[in-house]
């Protein structure tokens, strides 16, 4: 039988699907706390910061990060051929670069938190 | 034979308004913009959090500008409704079979409700 790496990809695809569907409503609704100021000692500078620090809190922010990240990317390319652009190669280079871009900044940022 | 096959037009920009189901299928697809792009919010307030305590100070000031407010609620209610697409298929994505049966839908869909509720309240009462 022949080898395949689609398994792998179709896995973190629907990670991403899960990990979005049971956190970003959360993580939104934190920003939205942050932007009334509710619960002045919710989510500090310090208490995020030491999370980020922590090596396991690392790993959880940048695997929410990055299923997220690919995921929507993905899903982006299909959402755009739906309404009506004919430009796949294009549209996928377009959402890609920004996932990896996004991913790298991601590490970038988490290796310079300590 | 014949030389004229008949070929049905389809608009590629809107077809999906043509039935109710295509329409659904579309809110759902188009809810990936949103969590596109609020990644990249994410990943801008990292990278405040790695600049230090007045950057991000200016982050969480940009969440309560008027703009950064409506992003926020937009994208709760947006991933709000992704969210319950995603659990109510999941008995169609993931049948569990116990013995001959399967276990019900409702009960795997519930249980994905459960599981929200809970990982939600984690995430919540981590930074307080």
């Amino acid at each position: 039988m022949a080898k395949s790496n689609k398994p792998i990809f179709w896995g973190l695809f629907a990670a991403g699907g899960t990990v979005t569907a049971f956190v970003t409503p959360a993580l939104a609704l934190i920003t939205l706390f942050a932007a009334f100021g509710a619960g002045m000692d919710m989510f500090t500078y310090e208490s995020i910061h030491a999370f980020a620090a922590w090596w396991l809190g690392k790993l959880i922010i940048f695997g929410v990060i990055l299923v997220s990240l690919w995921h929507a990317a993905h899903r982006l390319r299909v959402t755009v051929h739906d309404f009506g652009v004919r430009a796949d190669k294009q549209v996928a280079i377009v959402v890609y670069s920004l996932a990896g871009l996004g991913t790298l900044l991601t590490l970038i940022y988490l290796l310079r938190i300590w | 034979m014949n030389s004229k096959p008949y070929v049905r037009e389809v608009s590629k920009t809107t077809w999906f308004l043509s039935h109710p189901r295509y329409k659904r299928y579309m809110a759902r697809e188009v809810t990936c913009i949103f969590i596109f792009a609020y990644t990249f919010l994410l990943i801008w307030g990292l990278g405040a959090l790695a600049n230090g305590p007045e950057a991000f100070s200016g982050f969480v000031e940009s969440l309560r500008s008027p703009l950064g407010v409506l992003f926020s609620l937009a994208v709760l209610v947006v991933t709000v409704y992704h969210s319950l697409s995603w659990f109510i298929v999941t008995p169609q994505a993931m049948p569990i079979q116990r013995g001959e049966e399967f276990v019900p839908g409702n009960i795997i869909v519930n249980a994905h409700y459960g599981a929200w509720a809970v990982v939600s309240l984690i995430i919540l009462f981590w930074g307080m």
